[in-house]
């Protein structure tokens, strides 16, 4: 194809996403997108199959049968999540183990949120309450992003994730209302987990690289500033409700914006943790990494099993 | 490193009797009857489903979206198949 041919395809094809038609799989597409999708979803699902290592920690734990049951459902939902997202990311044309290889190596990464610990079992009340939160306000623009199989995954998820919001806030609730001792537990996790999930709807504007792009796609719709003044407006009222107090002294109500202020955010911590330096990054992948391996006789196994299976029926067959 | 990787199925769904099944996603699977399981786990965790179809991906063959218009044009121009094309008096009722 000469340089004019494409030129002439790439304009067709941005026309066709600005009239929120739905790019499919099959359809042309310039390399940069396929690229840009393949990582952006990958990164999606790897962050789907990292997060469950930090709840996974306390399922065994769980305080109630109504607690565990709850939990498990969740982290199962996460799960599926990443299978949603690992095989809508296949129709680009990379493999499944290409993916996996990219995760394990440390090449791609996934969301730097999981990296911290889960030391008490508040931490579950505020990951879902905050984690999901913030994932829900990143995920909700994305059901209706350009790629049709993107879309429809983030459909699915979107779904789900509002109950593993309300499991985690119902967490909260109670610790909030039980002993002191409970409720402290509760502040503590938030102390832990408020600056890290603010963290997590991503760089400031002046410093993301990829937004005027991924805005044409429709990968983003707001920037990562308006999504975190959503978070924070949504989820203070949130805490005053359960008596418990954000960890931000410059935390104010501003009349005018309608909005809240709110403190300076430490991006030398997000930078170390993106860098692989967070307290758990080793940790989550050599859980990954070795849960990977561990399966492998299983996979070669069940591969086995279904081939002699086959044989069997075409001998049957004749 | 594992030698053979399992292969991909596309999973289809009825969300209930009186509907048609629709495509839902795809999945790895090492056979026929561990997709279906997988299916089950990963599409209808919440009473999505009351039957699964699963087909191995190899075995669908697609239209090609860059000929779409030998494919479809054919049909666009028509228009004689649409019941609008026929001209009736407006005294006419119910038809
Ligand atoms: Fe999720
Ligand atoms: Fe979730």
């Amino acid at each position: 194809m000469s340089e004019e041919q494409i030129r002439n395809l790439e304009k067709q094809f941005e026309e066709r996403i600005a009239r929120d038609e739905k790019i499919e799989p099959k359809d042309w597409m310039p390399e940069k997108y396929r690229q840009t999708h393949i990582r952006q979803m990958s990164q999606h699902a790897h962050s789907e199959v990292v997060g469950m290592l930090p709840e996974g920690n306390w399922i065994t734990r769980a305080p109630s049968l109504r607690r565990k049951v709850a939990l498990l459902a969740k982290v199962q939902d996460e799960a599926g999540h990443g299978l949603y997202l690992y095989s809508a990311t296949e129709t680009l044309g990379i493999t499944r183990e290409e993916m996996y290889e990219q995760l394990h190596t440390g090449k791609a990464k996934y969301s730097s949120i999981f990296n911290y610990p889960t030391v008490t079992w508040a931490d579950m009340g505020a990951i879902g309450w905050l984690v999901d939160g913030a994932a829900i306000i990143n995920q909700v623009p994305l059901c209706s992003t350009s790629f049709g199989p993107y879309a429809r995954a983030m459909v699915r998820v979107c779904k789900e994730e509002s109950f593993h919001q309300r499991q985690g806030y119902e967490i909260m609730i109670k610790l909030a209302n039980g002993t002191p001792e409970q409720k402290e537990m509760a502040q503590d996790a938030l102390n832990r987990w408020w600056w890290p999930s603010l963290m997590m709807l991503g760089p400031t504007d002046a410093e993301s690289v990829h937004t005027e792009q991924s805005m044409k796609w429709k990968l983003k719709r707001k920037s990562n500033d308006e999504l975190r003044q959503q978070f924070i407006d949504q989820t203070v009222p949130q805490a005053d409700l359960i008596g418990l107090t954000i960890p931000d002294a410059d935390l104010k109500w501003n009349e005018e914006r309608g909005s809240y202020d709110f403190g300076e955010i430490d991006w030398d911590e997000f930078w170390q943790v993106v860098k692989g330096h967070g307290p758990m990054n080793k940790e989550r992948m050599k859980a990954r990494v070795g849960a990977w391996e561990r399966g492998e006789w299983v996979r070669d196994a069940a591969m086995a099993h279904a081939e002699k299976k086959a044989e069997r029926k075409e001998k049957e067959a004749v | 490193m594992s030698t053979k990787q399992w292969p991909l199925w596309e999973v289809f769904v009825r969300s209930k009797n009186g509907l048609e099944h629709r495509h839902f996603g795809s999945l790895h699977a090492a056979d026929a009857d561990m997709a279906l399981e997988n299916a089950r786990d990963v599409y209808t965790r919440r009473n999505e489903g009351v039957s699964i179809w699963v087909v191995e991906s190899k075995n669908i063959t697609a239209s090609n979206p860059e000929h779409n218009g030998e494919m479809f044009e054919p049909a666009k121009d028509k228009v004689y198949r649409h019941p609008t094309f026929y001209e009736l008096p407006d005294e006419v009722k119910y038809m």
